[in-house]
């Protein structure tokens, strides 16, 4: 019972990161048509964001301390971040200690700038080709930027760690008064409810603004919302920018849970793709569903009882659910009636 | 039949001409002068360099060239020499090899077995590469081996650790410095018995490819021989980025231990992860939980950052080892990129040196001589102590090195301290021990 627990919570984080970037495909998907291979590269983006922010919180002043020595056993370089200097190490110490949910802040305009770029620059001269043509070139635009990345970062992995108040984990077992130990880390619960948050907000703002329901409606009959007058290219351009924006903070908190590396977007790429189609191309909360199921299945299939049965199923249970889902429903759990059949 | 108009004069003709004819097939190919492939006819010989370049590995793959690169020059006479000054044998003397300059081609092993056998094949077939040396994986390096073998080539391993490189997949064209899984778990076992006790419940994670299974294998024969006893061995898929769903299962084994048989990037996010559930904060059967990582690198401990802090595990070979080859390499490379060496960059250096010092004893670039140069030779003054090449398995015995995350870390290239040289008898075993067997190095092969 324990261990089915667990692997629910485990589950939760995991899905959590499936359904942000199935979130943010869905969005260009449904508004734009487009299917946008380069997605898992703004999420891997968003993971540098935060790199980069604790890269410019420890930007040092050097100095030489005589009595220390390198590993050539010359005087050593002591380094000391400037922010240190100007607010001193207490406060100092603790705005680089807290550099991820900083960055946060960092990668919203990043990202949406990001996104603005990538979609007038390269993908607008794609709509009207065929969906492999835009699969080729966004495919490229992805290895283009992890090598981009890579140049300026290197491929080794870069630690980027999690307020020393997230440090640790939470026993759940003994919140629900099990004799078993149940710890599950604190990070981990922080990034379930961040997704939580940032799935309600995108929600919401479809929901109930108006420039949401301009782009519901063009979403539903684009055609139409432009014969009443109004620009829907401009608003689905800024919804680009706004699905960058999710994969980006999707990746900002994810790089205290794997140090991020250049290829780290490729790794969540495939099974994005397949928690789309599973939960219907085009449909938000499908992608929603699908995410988390998956993620939870995943979960699951890696335990080492069924793991005793069925070996090697953690790495394939995604795909035979769905094969299963796509031969019962073919157009996902929550697919559209039209979308990619024409 | 007569042989009546048969002249002496047409008799020479006839046999001039048709020796030439024979001949001519053997004068277009300039390496069957000597009769191995690759033999150098200028006054450069050229060195293949195989390492990862792209890929996850491309850090090691960096710092192994920029060894190999400081290697030809030490070779030509160029800088200050480094371990050429240390290196007990004084065969070479800073001219090349064998009198002609030494020139190199790379490639890129992308971490794959097939790209690496393609870039080796192609520094060999277009570029004339006398010798193939580098690579951060087992997989490439078995794959790679076989190739040399199969074109009469000597393969000089860089990084890699599982059993097999000189055991069932060993070649007599094949070499390997760097320690292997074996090795590891015998200098690391008794180290733990120390740390930790003998009563230990140990759960491991194995990378599954060749390098993990005898990483798993050797590591856990040799914490039961000292009284530990393993609960379960969970295979993990090669590049999992989410380790949660094999680590949270471990809470409830009963286990006390965690031995994470992962390399690179698996490495530094399974053990980042282990941390993050608190692995190290737990206590189980009255004991302080506690992780092993069998196989330390510098820049994996960098990637891992402050996890790392405690954690036992080995190398082949650190920078602060204070033998006088050690500080001499560790000055040429640091003076030369401005940080200190890895244990790959170690390797490559190494071996690159050694194989020159073989042709130069052997008087030839044939890999016949080289062969028989190499099998048997002990040497010293290259780091690790006195070293022998074994004949029989062509695997280096050395001492080996405990390491330790640093708890208070004092620069950035402060991440893993010595906690024990493990001397060579220590880690030393049989030919024909079980982990090695099913091997045969075959003949060498000279190619052409």
């Amino acid at each position: 019972m324990d261990a089915i627990l667990l692997q629910i919570i485990n589950g939760l984080d995991k899905g959590s990161a499936y359904a942000l970037i199935a979130l943010g495909l869905t969005l260009i998907f449904g508004t734009l048509g487009v299917v946008n291979f380069a997605h898992g590269a703004l999420f891997m983006i968003g993971a540098f964001c935060s790199v980069t922010l604790q890269k410019i919180l420890t930007i040092s002043t050097i100095s030489i301390d005589e009595t220390q020595k390198d590993f050539l056993g010359r005087p050593l370089e002591v380094k000391t971040p400037i922010i240190e200097n100007w607010f001193g190490p207490d406060i100092g110490g603790a705005i680089i200690n807290w550099s991820v949910p900083l960055a946060i802040v960092f990668a919203i305009p990043v990202m949406l700038v990001i996104g603005y770029v990538m979609e007038r620059g390269l993908i607008k001269h794609f709509y009207k080709r065929p969906h492999a043509d835009q699969i080729l070139v966004t495919f490229g635009l992805a290895i283009v930027l992890q090598e981009v990345i890579k140049y300026f970062y290197g491929a080794n992995p870069i630690p980027t760690p999690a307020p020393d108040a997230f440090r640790g984990s939470f026993d759940f077992g003994a919140l629900l008064g099990l004799d078993t130990a149940l710890a599950y880390p604190y990070w981990r619960l922080v990034y379930f409810a961040f997704s939580a948050v940032i799935i309600a907000a995108v929600f919401a703002f479809l929901q109930f603004t108006t420039f949401g329901m301009v782009v519901r409606a063009g979403m539903a009959d684009r055609e139409t919302v432009g014969l009443l007058g109004i620009d829907i290219d401009r608003r689905f351009t800024i919804m680009f920018g706004i699905a960058a924006a999710v994969a980006g903070l999707a990746g900002v908190m994810y790089a205290p849970i794997n140090s991020p590396n250049y290829h780290m977007g490729m790794d969540f790429l495939v099974l994005s793709f397949v928690v789309v189609v599973v939960g219907g191309m085009g449909s938000l909360p499908g992608a929603v569903l699908a995410g988390f199921m998956l993620g939870i299945l995943q979960s699951f299939a890696s335990m080492n009882e069924i793991k005793a049965i069925l070996p090697g199923i953690d790495q394939i249970i995604i795909y035979v659910v769905a094969i299963i889902i796509l031969l019962t429903r073919p157009r996902g759990l929550m697919g559209r009636k039209g979308v990619m059949e024409e | 039949m007569s042989f009546s108009k048969l002249t002496r004069r047409g008799l020479i003709k006839t046999s001039a001409v048709a020796g030439a004819g024979l001949a001519l097939p053997t004068y277009l190919r300039a390496d069957a002068h000597a009769g191995y492939t690759n033999a150098p006819t200028g006054d450069t010989v050229t060195l293949g360099f195989n390492v990862p370049q792209t890929g996850s590995y491309a850090e090691e793959g960096l710092d192994e060239l920029r060894a190999q690169e400081l290697a030809v020059q030490h070779l030509n006479g160029e800088g200050d020499g480094g371990m050429l000054n240390t290196f007990s044998s004084k065969a070479l003397k800073g001219n090349g090899i064998l009198g002609k300059k030494v020139t190199f081609v790379t490639g890129d092993t992308q971490t794959k077995s097939d790209a690496a056998r393609a870039s080796a094949q192609s520094m060999i077939q277009k570029d004339g590469a006398i010798m193939i040396n580098g690579g951060s994986s087992s997989g490439v390096a078995v794959a790679v081996q076989g190739l040399c073998q199969d074109s009469g080539i000597i393969f000089m391993a860089g990084l890699t650790h599982s059993n097999d490189t000189t055991g069932k997949d060993r070649k007599r064209n094949g070499f390997r410095h760097f320690f292997n899984a074996y090795m590891s778990a015998a200098a690391l076992a008794p180290v733990l018995k120390n740390a930790y006790g003998s009563e230990r419940r140990a759960y491991h994670l194995t990378a599954d490819y060749t390098w993990g299974w005898t990483q798993q294998e050797s590591i856990a024969a040799a914490t039961e021989a000292v009284g530990w006893e393993t609960v379960n061995n969970v295979l993990t898929p090669l590049q999992a980025t989410d380790f949660s769903a094999y680590l949270a299962p471990i809470q409830n084994s009963g286990a006390d231990v965690l031995v994470l048989n992962e390399y690179g990037g698996d490495m530094v996010n399974s053990l980042t992860q282990a941390v993050q559930f608190g692995l190290l904060d737990k206590e189980v059967n009255g004991k302080k939980f506690e992780i092993v990582v069998p196989l330390y690198s510098e820049l994996m401990a960098a990637g891992a950052g402050p996890n790392v802090q405690g954690v036992i595990g080995s190398m082949n070979w650190n920078w602060q080892l204070q033998d006088e080859g050690s500080k001499a390499f560790t000055k040429s490379f640091g003076e030369k990129y401005g940080r200190p060496p890895s244990n790959s960059a170690h390797t490559c250096y190494v071996q690159t040196l050694l194989y020159a010092d073989a042709c130069e004893r052997a008087g030839t670039f044939n890999p016949c001589g080289v062969v028989e140069a190499l099998e048997g030779f002990e040497f010293d003054g290259m780091g690790n102590g006195p070293v022998l090449y074994r004949a029989d398995d062509h695997q280096c015995f050395k001492d080996v090195l405990v390491m330790k995350g640093t708890e208070n870390p004092s620069n950035e290239y402060d991440t893993l301290e010595i906690v024990e040289v493990t001397p060579r008898a220590q880690v030393e075993y049989d030919p024909d021990h079980p982990m090695f067997a099913g091997g045969d190095l075959g003949e060498c092969n000279p190619g052409a």
